[in-house]
């Protein structure tokens, strides 16, 4: 690797790489990791426990964990078959689709809640037809499920996309060539294939729903049982109940930890032998 | 070549860290450069004509203004956050700020305010009166209790319930018609404006003449109303103590005292009409 370059500066810098990365890379666990414990420093047992059996508490974990759930069915009953397409056709305005599918990324969550206003809302551009249906969205848990889906889609439909992207064509051509029909050859070889994609992309599909704020509360509003989930509620203790605040904080930290590292544990077990049995 | 590039970029990388760290730890202005004020959001209007002409007659003073709900911005206080400042909606925050000692010096009352329904342009619940917010299906907006707002709001709500030709039930059904608690006055205005909510309680200064298009005004007799009181100090820990205490003389000052009245504020200080 050193040889096609100069000798002795490059030695040095060869030399110093590591140091470089591991310091860079202590520097950036310090700062993403510190916030995490010192949450779970402030919080005490007692108050932990006690916190837990509030109703508020509990009213705001049961919403959050339907509405994310909710989500994230929709998100993956909708996000299949987008991710195919996008994974294994070419069609006029492709591109433009895709951007639109990756906004909600990067968009301030806040200005996702208003665009959802001014379509969803009652004077939005769907809201007198969904009115003549009897839908109501803004103030409703219904409304909620909206917004995560909307903030959460992007987070499943790439790794998605990318996982059937990742389906090798001559095992499909082989399978035509064993008399598959279309639908065998997707669900008995594409989706087993690109089941580790799937599941990654649901892993961050819910955390994403379970933490999703600023489009709620624009778009949803603010009310325990109703549309206040975990991080409204953490929102609103912050300036009253630090203790239920860091009670609430501590649970989704914990949930979204389990779902991350659930995602990084998996693919060893259960999906590995599917993975074996699609081969 | 491409392991002196990588090497570049991780020492980009660690100083760009180290810069943004420098720069954002200490979130202090330069000294008597800025003057930062934490004020009610209700405050908003009023407080900006009065910090652009403090800015004119204190040349290099810049008046940054933090607006939120005033409980969120005595948590912010509690929390560490640096102000010169402190403008409360109500005594109840402006209490709290003293006993966790983080205020310097007396408050100072310097305006009142006084409670408003109101209603969209195109009122889509038909509502004619006061005692129509209690009707079901209404969807009602207003502060959370923890907001100056929100907590004068239910004040209010419980004075009507026992005014003549109200149901004494009055307050309980409205509040069962609330379909969000928000965060601050202003976001109450926002849901009634856009036409969501079906009616909503802010205070009188928050209906400027730019919102009175979109929205209509119930007033709330006097008997029942509220007098929101508005108090301001300074904060411990200020870098300009001078700068700021010449902030609340010029909000108590007769100049100050009608910009706070033409943007819907009840002065505190008896001043000329």
């Amino acid at each position: 690797m050193s040889s096609s370059l100069p000798a002795a500066g490059s030695r040095s810098l060869e030399a110093a790489l590591p140091a470089l990365a591991v310091g860079a890379c202590g520097l950036l666990a310090l700062v993403l990791a510190l916030p995490f414990v010192g949450l779970l420093a402030r919080v005490t047992p007692g108050a932990f426990l006690r916190q837990i059996a509030a109703p508020e508490v509990r009213e705001a974990l049961e919403l959050s964990l339907i509405t994310s759930l909710a989500a994230t069915a929709v998100v993956i009953l909708l996000g299949v078959p987008t991710a195919y397409l996008l994974a294994t056709r070419e069609f006029p305005g492709k591109r433009l689709l895709e951007v639109m599918l990756e906004l909600p990324m990067v968009l301030p969550p806040t200005v996702a809640g208003f665009a959802l206003l001014m379509a969803f809302g009652r004077v939005g551009l769907a809201g007198r037809a969904l009115s003549a249906l009897g839908v109501t969205l803004p103030f409703t848990t219904l409304g909620v499920v909206l917004a995560q889906v909307f903030m959460a889609a992007p987070f499943f439909l790439a790794p998605a996309r990318a996982g059937f992207a990742g389906v090798e064509r001559r095992l499909l051509e082989a399978a035509a060539t064993l008399r598959a029909s279309e639908p065998q050859r997707f669900f008995r070889v594409v989706l087993p294939l690109a089941s580790p994609a799937l599941l990654a992309g649901t892993a961050m599909c819910a955390a994403r729903a379970l933490g999703e704020f600023g489009a709620t509360i624009t778009f949803a509003g603010n009310l325990p049982g109703v549309t206040q989930t975990m991080p409204l509620a953490v929102y609103v203790a912050l300036q009253s109940d630090l203790d239920r605040a860091v009670t609430l904080s501590v649970l989704l930290l914990l949930m979204s930890f389990g779902l991350l590292l659930g995602l990084r544990l998996a693919p060893a077990g259960w999906i590995g032998n599917r993975r074996r049995a699609g081969d | 070549m491409r392991l002196r590039r990588l090497g570049a970029a991780a020492a980009a990388t660690v100083l760009g860290l180290a810069c943004a760290f420098a720069r954002g730890a200490p979130a202090a202005p330069r000294p008597s450069a800025a003057l930062r004020v934490f004020a009610a959001a209700s405050l908003a209007d009023a407080f900006g004509e009065i910090a652009r002409e403090f800015e004119r007659s204190h040349a290099g003073l810049r008046v940054q203004l933090n607006l939120a709900g005033s409980q969120q911005l005595e948590a912010q206080l509690e929390q560490g956050a640096y102000a010169d400042l402190f403008a409360s909606a109500d005594q109840r925050w402006m209490d709290r700020a003293r006993d966790q000692g983080l205020l310097a010096g007396e408050p100072a009352i310097f305006a009142r305010n006084r409670l408003v329904a109101i209603v969209p342009a195109t009122n889509p619940a038909r509502i004619d009166r006061l005692q129509d917010f209690a009707r079901r299906g209404v969807k009602v907006v207003l502060g959370a209790e923890a907001v100056p707002v929100g907590a004068y709001s239910r004040q209010v709500l419980r004075n009507l319930s026992s005014a003549p030709g109200f149901d004494p039930e009055f307050g309980r059904r409205v509040l069962a018609n609330v379909v969000s608690e928000e965060e601050n006055v202003k976001s109450v205005v926002g849901k009634v404006q856009l036409g969501e909510a079906d009616a909503g309680i802010v205070y009188r200064s928050d209906v400027t003449p730019a919102l009175a298009h979109f929205v209509r005004v119930f007033e709330i007799p006097d008997s029942a109303n509220v007098l929101a009181t508005y108090p301001i100090a300074r904060v411990r820990g200020s870098r300009s103590p001078d700068a700021a205490s010449e902030f609340v003389a010029r909000v108590l000052s007769p100049g100050g005292q009608l910009v706070l009245r033409r943007h819907g504020l009840l002065p505190a200080v008896a001043v000329a009409p």
